[in-house]
């Protein structure tokens, strides 16, 4: 291996750009002769448009042109694609209303796109968006996922009654309601994963630029996945060929599930740039961010756990009720269900597991992807539970856990949900975890804190996630519409740089880094030698994009793959050039060498060989560049123990993060740095989600959080310094061994910061609270249970 | 429209403006300089913090009439002569930049500080940087970034 290779804290390659201000974000893109779009959207939650009077906007200054639904209706616009369907328990399919990109006739959501005024400043388009006259015929409205689904509710689409989109179960009914009639204990609990905004700091942003000279069109974009984008908006929306649509996502200001949907935004500018001839600029203002990004989480489950007498589980019995929004975002069905009830054995024996989740549409922003996507409302379920359970039963918050992980020497273990996990070590990952946090000091700290008079917890989370996402077949039967496979293309040059395509998109995770650490470990070049290109679909050959911690694990494996087909082809270029046999040749860090011989040639060598090919081997073609297409195996399955430590002050309700002590198992660590700072990024947002953030919409669907002012972000002074640690098993089914890690802590903490939190109350008899945890909700929670 | 004089990473600039411009459309749309970010419109996110005359202030908070005379540094103006900053080096040796959109107005801001806190504790660092949000990097290596770059500047 090289320096710069597998293992290696490189410092990221990317780098030199951001920090000296030349980051190119779609924002930082103009195109000549861009006009600049703004979009009228509905202040209404749910209303008939009764009539669209653009006629004071057309005379304002600076307006080129203002577009409506009826203007896409006629130029035959397609809705927006769902890209997972989901089937009721009785087969039957789920409901998939229409999802226009202009509104034509009734909007069903604050911030529903209505018209689209274009001008030649943003300013002018801003100001003439205010003179567009809609007719709102007011409706009524159903925002909260508890009153969607009850008698008489508002509809949100009239053929979905019950505002049910699906009805969907996984798991052996029978065999998990006979667990519970002959168990011991049983466990319930009532739980609420609050709605999220998922808030990347760049807003979304998208140029379209269509080029009659060659009737191509190529839209700037801000996307985790160019490809996927280019395969909805061209095969669904707009009816446009692969080769006259060019995706560009270039520098992305993170993502996090919400820049993975196709938007409205992206059709509308690409549509308007022919309508118009001119290039279509669209930026989100942040409060726009907050009513059309898609959200995240927004569950209410009811779950119980039965125990047999010794404290094993024997039972898992789950249902939710799962917030879609008004439309179907493009993953939207398949969280709650695939990324959520297939996770419930998490890392336990549980042998009879059985889901039920009842999706609904409500008058909201629709709900997607967002860091972690279903497996963190998974992990609170389990974890919560458990935490119950250990409380209930008098025993031991590690034993309970410790007497019912899946062992070593149960691999591969097949659960009753679906999942094959490949390889874990719990325990040994539960124990360091144990070690980091010194979990045996805690009570000495809490008996200190008491006497200062604050109320010190600790919490516990051991946890698991599928990622890795995900075998195409696997996810074919389940509902996905398309390919969850990833493409990878090695260029060697003919002096011996290297360009690697990936389908993979970053967004912060610092692909040019650890990608180009990849190749410098197997061809032992240094990664100064490698670039890294991503996020165009003229170069990169095909992807999916990134998202469910897929880029090392498919990403990073197709780019192997690909490498593997340079060494093959370059084994046959060195033979010859060594006169020797393909056979006698092997490859190793970089070098073709003659086996017992001290004939060799460089990767080098060879290259230039292969794009000089004047002696050269017969029949082969020249050349040394090579695509790999990797479609994974299984899901991968980090897991972590997560340790949290707070002090909560009794007359304040104020929870104080005393220590996050984590240990995860993310499988082979390609650059440990990079590896450490996506678990620190996933835990803040963890932590934001147990203690800070909550999306909330009154009654009438009006968004009450629209704003940085009013939805809490964490903040630097919200969070402490984390305790990181590893405990290393490599996946079995990829060839590097790899399992991904970006979600680890939004999936993994939440239970750890509540169950904390709950044991710090416990003495003064609070039993549950709900996420986020804030000052007020633990103040009352105290006073309720003195009263 | 009104005009405005200003000196901006050492030279002077000029340009015409409305009296709604604010300050970062003026740096960015007038200027091209675009590593002066935008993330929100109430002024929470600091993703467009800019020192002017030597503090720093949220480029969306001021409108760009009020910067008439003033002398304005914006994250293209930290290196000299090809010679990062060491608030740059450090945010590159602690990790403490992941997609980098709120890079610049972090640096910025963690500049000022250090300016009038040679030695911050972490504390102090968290609580100046109140005003600049990220959501990639839970803080953790920025403000081992801010720290370390205060000891390098002489602290």
């Amino acid at each position: 291996m090289s320096e710069t290779g597998i293992g290696a804290a490189l410092l990221r390659k990317e780098d030199r750009r951001f920090i000296t201000g030349k980051g190119k974000f779609v924002d930082d893109i103009n195109r000549p002769g861009q006009a600049y779009a703004y979009i009228v959207r509905s202040p209404e939650a749910h209303a008939r448009i009764a009539g669209i009077d653009t006629a004071e906007a057309l005379k304002a200054p600076g307006v080129v042109a203002v577009l409506t639904g009826a203007d896409m209706v006629e130029d035959g616009v397609g809705g927006i694609p769902c890209g997972w369907g989901i089937n009721n328990k009785d087969g039957s399919p789920m409901v998939e209303p229409p999802h226009p990109p202009l509104v034509p006739d009734r909007v069903r959501h604050v911030g529903d796109q209505v018209a689209v005024v274009i001008a030649e400043t943003k300013a002018q388009a801003k100001a003439a968006a205010a003179l567009v006259d809609v007719d709102y015929e007011p409706l009524p409205a159903v925002a909260l996922l508890a009153d969607a689904t009850a008698d008489g509710a508002a509809l949100v689409w009239d053929d979905a009654p019950g505002n049910i989109c699906f009805d969907w179960e996984i798991g052996d009914q029978a065999a998990t309601d006979a667990a519970f009639e002959s168990a011991a204990h049983v466990v319930s609990i009532d739980l609420v994963n609050q709605r999220l905004v998922t808030n990347p700091i760049e807003p979304r942003a998208a140029i379209g630029d269509y080029d009659e000279s060659d009737d191509s069109y190529t839209l700037y974009t801000t996307t985790q996945n160019p490809h996927l984008i280019r395969l909805l908006l061209g095969a669904f929306v707009l009816a446009l060929p692969e080769h006259k649509l060019r995706i560009v996502a270039p520098d992305v200001g993170g993502g996090f599930g919400s820049k993975i949907p196709h938007y409205a935004e992206e059709a509308i500018v690409t549509w308007a740039s022919k309508r118009i001839g001119r290039p279509v600029k669209w930026t989100a203002e942040r409060s726009e961010s907050f009513m059309s990004d898609t959200h995240g989480r927004d569950h209410l489950t009811h779950a119980e756990l039965a125990l047999d007498a010794d404290g094993k589980f024997t039972g898992l019995r789950v249902s939710t009720r799962a917030n879609l929004g008004a439309y179907l975002s493009t993953f939207g069905p398949a969280v709650p269900t695939y990324l959520h009830a297939i996770l419930f054995a998490g890392c336990y024996t549980t042998p009879a597991i059985y889901a039920n989740v009842k999706a609904v549409f409500t008058n909201t922003v629709p709900l997607d992807a967002l860091r972690g996507a279903g497996r963190p409302e998974a992990s609170f379920v389990i974890e919560r539970l458990v935490h119950k359970a250990a409380v209930q039963l008098g025993m031991d918050p590690v034993d309970i856990r410790k007497k019912n992980f899946i062992q070593p020497d149960q691999f591969p273990y097949q659960t009753p949900v679906a999942l094959e996990y490949d390889v874990g070590e719990y325990e040994a990952t539960f124990d360091a975890a144990l070690e980091l946090a010194d979990y045996d000091g805690f009570e000495a700290r809490k008996e200190e804190a008491a006497t200062r008079g604050m109320l010190r917890g600790i919490g516990i989370s051991t946890f698991l996630e599928a990622c890795g996402i995900a075998p195409s077949a696997l996810v074919g039967s389940l509902g996905a519409r398309a390919g969850l496979f990833e493409v990878g293309q090695v260029r060697v040059h003919p002096t011996g740089s290297i360009t690697v395509f990936t389908g993979s998109h970053s967004h912060g995770q610092g692909h040019e880094t650890t990608f180009a650490q990849l190749v410098s470990d197997r061809f032992g070049v240094p990664a100064d030698q490698v670039d890294v290109v991503h996020g165009d679909t003229a170069q990169v050959p095909f992807g999916m994009g990134t998202y469910g911690s897929r880029s090392i694990a498919v990403g990073g494996s197709a780019i192997y793959m690909a490498m593997e087909k340079i060494i093959a082809k370059g084994t046959k270029i060195a033979a010859h050039l060594m006169e020797a046999a393909v056979e006698d040749v092997v490859f190793d860090a970089g070098t073709f060498t003659v086996t017992g011989t001290d004939k060799t040639k460089t990767i080098g060598e060879v290259a230039f060989a292969a794009y000089v090919p004047h002696n050269y081997p017969e029949g082969l073609e020249p050349g040394l560049d090579e695509t790999a297409f990797y479609d994974p195996k299984n899901f991968t399955y980090p897991a972590g123990a997560h340790i949290v430590e707070v002090e909560i002050d009794p007359d304040t309700g104020v929870v104080e993060l005393c220590g996050v002590s984590c240990v995860d198992d993310v499988g082979r660590i390609i650059n440990p740095m990079i590896v450490e700072g996506q678990m620190h990024g996933g835990l803040a947002h963890g932590i934001g989600q147990a203690l800070l953030e909550a999306c909330i919409y009154d009654d009438s669907g009006q968004l009450i959080t629209g704003s940085f002012m009013n939805y809490t972000m964490p903040r630097a002074a919200d969070l402490p310094f984390f305790k990181t640690g590893h405990h290393t098993t490599n996946c079995t089914h990829n060839p590097l061994g790899v399992k991904g890690v970006g979600e680890v802590g939004s999936i993994g903490v939440p239970p750890a910061v509540i169950n904390a939190v709950l044991d710090a109350l416990s003495s003064s008899g609070v039993e549950d609270i709900d996420m986020p945890a804030t000052p007020e909700r633990v103040w009352q929670a105290l006073q309720d249970a003195q009263a | 429209m009104p005009s405005v004089s200003l000196t901006v990473n050492g030279q002077a600039v000029e340009g015409e403006v409305e009296g709604r411009t604010l300050l970062v459309d003026f740096i960015r749309e007038n200027l091209g300089l675009t590593g002066t970010h935008v993330g929100c419109d109430t002024s929470q996110c600091g993703a467009c913090v800019v020192h002017v005359g030597g503090a720093s202030v949220k480029s969306c908070t001021m409108l760009a009439i009020e910067a008439d005379g003033a002398d304005v540094t914006t994250v293209e103006g930290l290196a000299t002569n090809g010679t990062l900053h060491p608030m740059q080096t450090a945010f590159h040796e602690h990790h403490g930049l992941q997609c980098g959109f709120c890079t610049p107005g972090m640096m910025l801001s963690g500049i000022d500080l250090v300016g009038r806190n040679p030695n911050p504790t972490e504390h102090e660092v968290r609580e100046w940087l109140e005003g600049n949000l990220c959501r990639c990097t839970g803080y953790h290596n920025i403000v081992k970034a801010v720290q370390a770059a205060a000891a390098e500047m002489g602290g």
